[in-house]
């Protein structure tokens, strides 16, 4: 029985360390804001539900594993709303969804710049015409 | 299996200050503190098993709440900040219209 646990937790544990690190992986590699958002998002649900259940798995019934649930929880509740104020905040300050900036392109740089206003009336504009 | 685990956290939290650095905008910098201290909360929470010594998780769960609050923070002051300019932009461009039209 204990084996079978074992090997439970590990394969849990191992598949959480794959979704995490591709998540890492994608958040340096993919090309705009919102794709790594998604990659971000990806270690945020599957790799924390993974690992946790894989060490609850090894804590048994005593109060690690009480404790492991409420970080679990508490994760899954604040990852998404994160993740939500996130792209709200960059949609609402006229970050554009298919725009392709690399890591050489200064369109979104820290500092405050004149295109923002424009760059959301094209924003608009485009959504006008899709309505239309 | 610990160390399996514990390392390729590690990995993404490298990964993630990578890309906090290079991130051109504010926000690919906000969302890699906040993988990096997503990651911290899972990363304790290995580190009490591998040490086997379960009071970490209590650390892991007031970092979890303090790293939710400080993003939402962050993410306010810099949504209030873009608000801003885009109201002071829209108003300048306003009045240059209106100058403009009593020109003609």
């Amino acid at each position: 029985m204990t084996t079978v646990i074992d090997i439970l937790s590990w394969i849990l544990l191992l598949a959480g360390g794959i979704f995490v690190f591709v998540g890492g992986i994608g958040t340096l590699r993919l090309p705009t804001f919102y794709t790594r958002m998604h990659a971000a998002s990806l270690t945020d649900g599957m790799g924390t539900v993974l690992i946790i259940l894989g060490i609850m798995l090894q804590a048994g019934w005593s109060l690690a594993a009480a404790k492991l649930l409420t970080i679990l929880v508490l994760l899954l509740l604040t990852g998404p709303t994160a993740s939500y104020a996130l792209a709200n905040a960059a949609l609402l300050s006229g970050m554009n969804l298919e725009e392709d900036e690399g890591n050489g392109n200064k369109a979104h740089e820290d500092k405050p710049h004149e295109d923002k206003v424009s760059d959301r009336k094209i924003s608009e504009n485009k959504l006008n015409e899709v309505e239309k | 299996m610990y160390y399996v685990v514990s390392f390729a956290i590690l990995i993404t939290m490298a990964l993630a200050l990578v890309r906090a650095l290079l991130g051109p905008s504010v926000y690919d910098r906000v969302l890699s503190v906040n993988v990096f201290g997503t990651k911290t909360t899972l990363l304790l929470s290995v580190i009490a098993f591998l040490y086997g010594r379960p009071d970490f998780l209590d650390l892991a769960l007031a970092y979890a709440m303090i790293n939710f609050i400080g993003i939402l923070a962050v993410l306010q002051f810099f949504q209030a900040r873009s608000n801003r300019q885009l109201n002071q932009q829209q108003r300048q461009q306003l009045h240059g219209e209106d100058l403009s039209d009593n020109r003609d």
